[in-house]
C-alpha cells in the first residue's frame, strides 16, 4: 500500500512538511502565534516549562523533543524566553541528531516578544524556501504509525465508531503498519481481554502492570467508588462501568497481537498494535502518541470535539450522523450509517482505512485548518502530591498547605 | 420500527438507537435471529433494555464479557443502569 510523502534526513517518513515553533515557555506563546500568523509555520500553546518539579520538566522536555524530531516536522524554530528551566538548548540538540533544520531565538536577548516576532518571521521564511524544494517521494505504508483515542464519547462510540476503527486499524497492522492505544485509564476493567492478545508474557506482564498502577493511583484520589473513573457526561450517554467503557473502548485497537508497551511520548520499536502510557485526557494523550512519531491520529467521538494536533492530523470519526451533521466542519466521517443499519462494520472500516490513505497522501483533515493547535503533558505529579497530603492530614500536619 | 442493538449472542443487554416508551416492540438489531423486545420502561438513547431477567448479584454481559453486576431483580423490557447495576472493578477498594 503506498502513498506519497516526505523523506527525512535520518530515514523517516513525513506526511506533512511543517515548520514547527516550539515556544519551551508559556510566557513566549504570544510570539509563537504572531510568527505563525504571518507564515506558513505550525506551533501549540500551552502552560508548561517554568516548574521546579523535576519530573515534569523532564516530561515537557521530552514532548518538546518528540515533537521537534517527528517526521512530519522539515524544520524547528526553538522559541525560548531565557531563563525558564525547560533548556531550549538540551531540546534544540535532541532535535538537531535527525539532520533537519534547527533555529533558535531566545527572546530576552532578542529585544523582547514584538523584535524577536519580526526575527522569528523572517528565520521561518528562510526555513520555508528549503523545505519547499523537498520532493514527494514513494513510501509504504508500514512506515506509518497510527495514534488511536477517543474523546467525548457517547453509548455509541464502542458500539460503531471504535469498533469500525478496529476493523481499520486490523487494515493497518494487515499492511504492516502500526497502530497505537493509550489511555491506560480506560483500559481499566478491560485489562483481561487485552492480556490475552499480548505476543509474549513479558509484554502481557508490562500491560498489566501499567493498568494496575493507574488503578491504583486512581484510587488514592476519588473519594467515591461508584462512579469511579467515568464522567458524568458518560453516565448521562448511558455508559454505566468502567468495563462497559473500558470493553468499548479498546475495540479501536482491533484484533491484532499486542507487540509493545512503550512510555509516555516514546517511540514504538516494533511494528503492529502498540500499548502507550498516557492519561486519559485526550489532549495529554493525543500529545504523547504525536510526541512518539505517530504520523496521524484517529480520533472517535460520540457528541464531537474540534481538537487537533499542529503537526499531525487527527481524524475524527464519529459515532452517530447526528453529530456529524451537527460537527460537520470538524468531523471527517461518521460510523453513523451502522447505526442505522445502512452499512456494516467491516464497510466503515474500509471507508476510514481509505480516509487514512487519502489524507497520507496530503489530503486536508478537518482538524487541520488552524496553525495554532492544542498541547498538553500528563499531570502525574499532582495526583501523587494528593496522595501525600492526604497522608500527612490524617497525621493533622498541614504544613504542605500554601499561605494565603 | 424502534431497534436496540446487541453486539454478541449471549448479552443480557442491548443498547437503544432511539428514546424507548413503555409499550414500544424493539426490534433487536447487531447479533440477531429477528427477535424483538417489550419495552417494560422509559429508556433515554445510548442506554441499555435487559433482554432477559437479570437476578440480584448476577454478572451482566455486553461484549460478551462482564460489565458489572445486578445490584436489584431486573426484569426484561427494564432499563439496565447505575441504579440497578455495579461495576465489579469500581467496589474493590470500597
Amino acid at each position: 500500500m503506498k502513498f506519497k510523502g516526505y523523506r527525512r534526513a535520518d530515514g523517516s517518513i513525513g506526511i506533512r512538511n511543517h515548520i514547527l515553533i516550539i515556544p519551551t515557555v508559556s510566557c513566549v506563546n504570544r510570539v509563537a502565534m504572531e510568527i505563525c500568523a504571518r507564515t506558513r509555520a505550525v506551533t501549540f500553546t500551552h502552560p508548561y516549562g517554568c516548574t521546579f518539579d523535576a519530573e515534569e520538566n523532564n516530561t515537557t522536555e521530552h514532548a518538546y523533543i518528540g515533537y521537534g524530531r517527528h517526521p512530519n516536522v522539515g524544520a524547528v524554530l526553538v522559541l525560548s524566553l531565557g531563563c525558564e528551566t525547560a533548556s531550549a538548548v538540551k531540546v534544540a540538540d535532541a532535535i538537531r541528531e535527525t539532520g533537519k533544520p534547527v533555529e533558535m531565538l531566545t527572546v530576552q536577548q532578542a529585544g523582547g516578544a514584538r523584535a524577536s516576532g519580526r526575527q522569528g518571521i523572517e528565520i521561518v521564511q528562510r526555513l520555508q524556501e528549503e523545505l519547499d524544494k523537498i520532493p514527494l517521494t514513494e513510501a509504504d505504508l508500514s512506515e506509518l504509525i497510527i495514534g488511536l483515542e477517543c474523546g467525548s464519547s457517547d453509548a455509541f462510540s464502542g458500539l460503531t465508531a471504535n469498533p469500525a476503527v478496529g476493523e481499520a486499524a486490523d487494515l493497518i497492522v494487515d499492511a504492516g503498519g502500526t497502530v497505537v492505544l493509550s489511555e491506560i485509564t480506560e483500559m481499566v476493567g478491560a485489562e483481561n481481554v487485552l492480556a490475552r492478545r499480548a505476543c509474549d508474557v513479558q509484554v502481557r506482564d508490562e500491560l498489566l502492570q501499567l493498568i494496575k498502577k493507574y488503578e491504583i493511583d486512581l484510587s488514592f484520589s476519588t473519594e467515591d467508588d461508584s462512579g469511579i473513573f467515568i464522567s458524568p457526561g458518560n453516565i448521562a450517554g448511558g455508559l454505566t462501568t468502567i468495563e462497559e467503557k473500558s470493553l468499548g473502548c479498546i475495540y479501536k485497537a482491533g484484533t491484532r497481537a499486542i507487540t509493545e508497551v512503550v512510555g509516555y511520548g516514546n517511540k514504538p520499536t516494533r511494528k503492529g498494535v502498540i500499548i502507550m502510557d498516557t492519561p486519559g485526557f485526550d489532549i495529554a494523550s493525543v500529545t504523547g502518541k504525536v510526541a512518539g512519531g505517530a504520523h496521524m491520529v484517529l480520533f472517535t467521538t460520540g457528541k464531537g470535539t474540534p481538537t487537533g494536533s499542529p503537526i499531525a492530523p487527527v481524524v475524527k470519526i464519529s459515532s452517530n450522523n447526528a453529530t456529524f451533521e451537527r460537527l460537520r466542519e470538524d468531523t471527517d466521517i461518521s460510523a453513523g450509517d451502522i447505526l442505522e443499519g445502512k452499512k456494516t462494520l467491516q464497510q466503515v472500516g474500509r471507508e476510514i482505512f481509505d480516509l487514512v490513505l487519502r489524507i497520507a497522501n496530503g489530503d486536508e483533515a478537518k482538524s487541520e485548518y488552524f496553525s495554532v493547535q492544542e498541547f498538553a503533558i500528563p499531570n502525574v505529579s499532582v495526583v501523587k502530591k494528593e496522595a501525600i497530603h492526604a497522608e500527612l492530614a490524617k497525621l493533622n500536619d498541614f504544613r504542605f498547605v500554601q499561605p494565603t | 420500527m424502534k431497534a436496540v442493538i446487541r453486539i454478541r449472542e449471549q448479552d443480557h443487554v442491548a443498547t437503544a438507537i432511539t428514546s424507548l416508551e413503555p409499550g414500544d416492540v424493539a426490534q433487536i438489531t447487531g447479533v440477531s435471529n429477528g427477535e424483538t423486545i417489550v419495552v417494560r420502561e422509559a429508556i433515554p438513547a445510548g442506554h441499555k433494555i435487559a433482554l432477559r431477567p437479570i437476578a440480584p448479584e448476577e454478572e451482566i454481559l455486553k461484549y460478551g464479557e462482564v460489565i458489572g453486576a445486578a445490584t436489584a431483580p431486573i426484569d426484561a423490557g427494564h432499563w439496565v443502569h447505575v441504579h440497578n447495576c455495579w461495576g465489579l472493578k469500581a467496589r474493590r477498594f470500597s
